[in-house]
């Protein structure tokens, strides 16, 4: 195995990405159309990579599993998108944003990648608005922005709550630009099962056509992920049902190193588990903070109708323990305090896992007309699953599975361990470390998409353009859609009682108890033997029916579920190997006396990358050093 | 609650589809309408029968993938909700509940409950854009936009593609569709410089792709999940005639 080099370019923080874009080769643009670019994934990475690659004059071809690329879970994001443009005067830049997203991130992610990502988010802004996205205004005509959690200034621009469907529609506007030049080609309704590497270098992909149950072999001279996060794992989870990680697990298994898989945001403002049949856990945005207060009784187990409860008897933790942030504390913060107190008895409704989020005091001084503008939408899904009306009683929200920081290792170029595989967006590991802040994942995608692989990939294309089409009938792709083939046989010929889901419902269960907010060393390992335990069963018991030759939704399920029992596997290992508490991952056995967490920088300043070794064995660590030149590590905190 | 679905099966798109009956005991009223189809579902693979399609993927109303003809309506009895929005609350026990998929030229039925929307994606290729290059745009603030329009923009711009417009409307027409996106782009002055061709590109394309004409009977406002309005498709109507008569006609 190589030696993880992560390509950071030298040079002053502020010069890295301007002065190593300079240095970067160029194909010129006979030589483009000579080049085949698959990308994988549709949402705001997806879109913006392969619309900006078709205008640039390569050939594109890109796939995703719905039936339309506009549906790609970007859409549901709410609460908006991030930007240092400083419109408010409030003291922003691109420094700021940095570092608050470096310390949001709790010192576990690059400097230079994740200035970058502050430098391009202007870009993004200025991007989507000529593409006509609808951000919300002011009376003067510009942009408005609101606050988020973590920070103490006003950066994110939105759209109601919208603000991921209009964006990801601002991309697919352009991508259907480029579909109708010529220069992408769409693929919908496909799955990507299985990364092609011939002599060392990512050439192609199989994916299996939804509807026809045909496998099919697509060649290129690069490939790129973006295919999103893997929080399904936990079953419940604020993401897609169709929402995977086969994609990028299919590229881990091919060698691509994945990295800190136990990083994964837990977000604090999701309705609640409400009975035993959901299938799907819904966010409410964390801008709903910037107006609710969150409260839980101050007595134990106090059942009284949350409006009988007077103002004296109630406990606004968030603004108890952290006074400098209050409700606005990062979500890895809200979260486990949430949990503390649910944990305690002080929860509230049916299950006790619950706490209020009270819009009371807003509304009464700013009217409810004004509630209605910001998060009306927000406000009316709320009603729709719960029957309760949020402007007169205060929603119940707890934490639920959201974003994964984890993912494909990648270097600067975004490239990963495999040449010519590249990985963008939630899919890859690099710019979040170990907890996000808000909206700054519409950010990261679309400045990944949009403004750095576009010159990262032209530097490896350079050396490809000697390359000829790569032909689909060597031998690499023959054995790639034998071994895919065979794992869908296998599927099909088990033969037994128990449907895809209900696996899939148990492995989530194990994941959350013992590999969600909370962790320890004891229930780490019991959940990886219960793991193994659980897969080996599924192999045994699971019912696909009808045929592979078909539009066949169980075997779409089925094969997704046969990879996460690896990815919960390596996720518990990682946790394990980590020995401090930073961001969302939180060890019981590494807190302070009032409970935060307790980083190790002296041992665990490091990107832990895994190395896939074969079915049920333990993954090879591999270890790239965090060096902080421009920061100073702190204890993160936001009292 | 117990309940009896009628449910349309259908093998693939060349098959002859039909009616089942199901009878479905022990349904929460908690269940989401979708959680309901899956409850079946589950029972059927474990009978050993075939479960019934669907698309669904968000499952919290923004995605536009799930799209059932259920009672009659595109997405079922509730104003401005979608299929997945749907909870069993909204029925009675004991209620025969009619499933069926979108039915238009346009949406061929591809398998059960599922259709092909392809016809969306393809009139949005003929012009649903604003043709600028990344790279190339000015700074955000350079582009002032009036608050309120920008605000009626937005509401244009919330379609999620369900298609339920189209199921709606008698003529199976896509006008509202076509003109959320159209009157979208017409009110900003980012998407000025190219209405003319715009509306009338994708109104070329609307007709080519087997919708009908607006049948103006506004089913389609009225069962939109998003409450997109009908004045849009006058908004269209007004473009695509003083697009007409100015003579901009790329072709």
């Amino acid at each position: 195995m190589q030696k993880l080099d992560s390509k950071i370019p030298g040079g002053p923080l502020a010069d890295k990405w301007s002065n190593y874009k300079n240095s970067l080769r160029l194909v010129n643009p006979a030589n483009k159309k000579k080049l085949d670019i698959i990308v994988v994934g549709t949402g705001l990475a997806g879109a913006s990579a392969a619309s900006s690659l078709g205008e640039l004059g390569y050939n594109v071809k890109v796939f995703c599993f719905q039936d339309s690329p506009r549906r790609a879970h970007s859409v549901a994001a709410q609460g908006g998108i991030n930007a240092a443009k400083n419109y408010k005067n409030d003291g922003d830049s691109v420094h700021r944003l940095f570092y608050d997203m470096i310390k949001g991130g709790d010192y576990r992610a690059r400097e230079a990648n994740v200035y970058r990502a502050a430098e391009v988010s202007n870009l993004v802004i200025d991007h989507y608005v000529a593409l006509g996205v609808p951000f919300a205004r002011d009376y003067g005509g510009g942009l408005d922005t609101r606050s988020f959690g973590g920070v103490q200034v006003s950066r994110t621009y939105y759209a109601k709550g919208q603000t991921g469907q209009q964006c990801l529609l601002g991309a697919y506007s352009s991508l259907n630009r480029q579909i109708a030049n010529g220069t992408v080609k769409m693929f919908s309704r496909r799955d990507m099962l299985d990364l092609v590497v011939v002599d060392g270098k990512a050439r192609g992909i199989i994916t299996r056509h939804l509807l026809t149950g045909e496998l099919e072999r697509h060649p290129a001279h690069a490939v790129v992920l973006a295919t999103g996060g893997y929080g399904t794992v936990f079953y419940l989870s604020t993401l897609a049902l169709g929402s995977n990680a086969s994609a990028a697990w299919n590229a881990h298994r091919r060698g691509a190193l994945f990295a800190n898989p136990s990083f994964i945001q837990i977000h604090p403002t999701s309705v609640p588990v409400l009975n035993d049949y959901q299938c799907k856990l819904t966010l409410m945005s964390e801008s709903l903070r910037n107006d609710g207060r969150v409260w839980v009784p101050k007595e134990q187990g106090d059942k009284r109708h949350p409006n009988q409860i007077a103002e004296a008897e109630r406990d606004y933790y968030l603004e108890r323990r952290y006074p400098a942030f209050g409700n606005l504390v990062p979500r890895d913060v809200a979260s486990r305090a949430a949990k503390e107190r649910c944990d305690a008895g002080y929860g509230v409704g049916d299950t006790g896992l619950a706490v209020y989020l009270d819009f009371s005091e807003a509304i009464g001084k700013q009217g409810q007309k004004a509630i209605e503008g910001k998060y009306g939408n927000l406000f009316e899904m709320y009603e729709k699953i719960t029957g309760i009306n949020p402007y007169t009683e205060p929603m119940r929200i707890y934490p639920a599975s959201h974003y994964t920081m984890g993912g494909l290792w990648v270097d600067y170029n975004l490239m990963t361990t495999i040449p010519g595989l590249f990985s963008i967006g939630e899919s890859n590991f690099s710019d979040q470390g170990a907890n996000r802040l808000g909206a700054s994942s519409l950010m990261q995608c679309s400045g990944d998409g949009y403004f750095i692989l576009p010159y990262t990939i032209s530097d490896y294309l350079a050396d490809e353009i000697r390359t000829p089409r790569i032909s689909s009938d060597i031998k690499a792709f023959k054995e790639a859609e034998d071994e895919v083939r065979a794992r869908i046989n296998r599927l099909m010929n088990v033969g037994g009682k128990q449907t895809a889901t209900s696996f899939h419902k148990r492995l989530g269960k194990i994941l959350w108890d013992y590999c969600g907010m909370v962790r320890n060393e004891g229930g780490l390992k019991k959940g990886m033997e219960m793991i193994d335990q659980l897969e080996e069963e599924f192999w045994k018991e699971v019912a696909v029916p009808g045929t592979d030759q078909e539009y066949n939704q169980e075997l779409e399920k089925a094969l997704r579920i046969a990879d996460f029992f690896e990815v919960g596997r390596l996720m518990c290992q990682d946790a394990l190997d980590r020995n401090e508490s930073c961001g969302a991952h939180f060890r019981e056995e590494y807190q302070t006396e009032q409970g935060e967490a307790k980083r190790n920088d002296k041992d665990y300043t490091y990107v832990a990358a895994w190395e896939y070794a074969g079915p049920a064995q333990k993954a090879t660590l591999h270890k790239e050093e965090l060096t902080f030149e421009f920061v100073e590590l702190k204890e993160r905190s936001y009292k | 609650m117990d309940i009896r679905l009628k449910i349309w099966r259908q093998k693939n798109a060349t098959a002859k589809g039909k009616f089942e009956t199901y009878a479905l005991k022990d349904v929460s009223p908690e269940m989401s309408f979708l959680e309901m189809l899956d409850y079946l579902n589950t029972q059927l693979i474990q009978s050993g029968q075939e479960p019934v399609t669907f698309e669904h993927d968000c499952r919290e109303g923004i995605c536009g993938s799930c799209g059932l003809f259920i009672n009659g309506r595109p997405h079922g009895p509730r104003q401005n909700t979608t299929t997945c929005e749907l909870h069993m609350r909204d029925f009675k026990d004991g209620e025969t509940i009619v499933v069926e998929p979108w039915r238009a030229r346009a949406f061929p039925v591809i398998k059960d409950l599922s259709v092909d929307r392809t016809a969306f994606d393809l009139i949005m290729h003929a012009g649903g854009f604003v043709s600028i290059n990344t790279g190339s745009a000015p700074e955000a603030n350079n582009i002032p936009v009036n608050k309120i329009v920008s605000d009626k923009a937005f509401d244009a711009a919330v379609c999620i593609g369900c298609g339920a417009c189209v199921a709606a409307c008698t003529n199976s027409s896509a006008m509202l569709f076509v003109s959320a996106k159209v009157a979208q782009f017409a009110m900003m002055p980012q998407g000025k410089v190219e209405a003319a061709q715009r509306v009338q590109n994708m109104v070329k394309k609307m007709d080519e792709l087997n919708f009908g004409f607006c049948s103006n009977t506004y089913g389609c406002e009225f069962d939109c999940p998003k409450g997109i309005s009908v004045d849009n498709i006058a908004k269209m109507n007004r473009e695509f005639f003083s697009a007409k008569v100015c003579n901009q006609r790329k072709d």
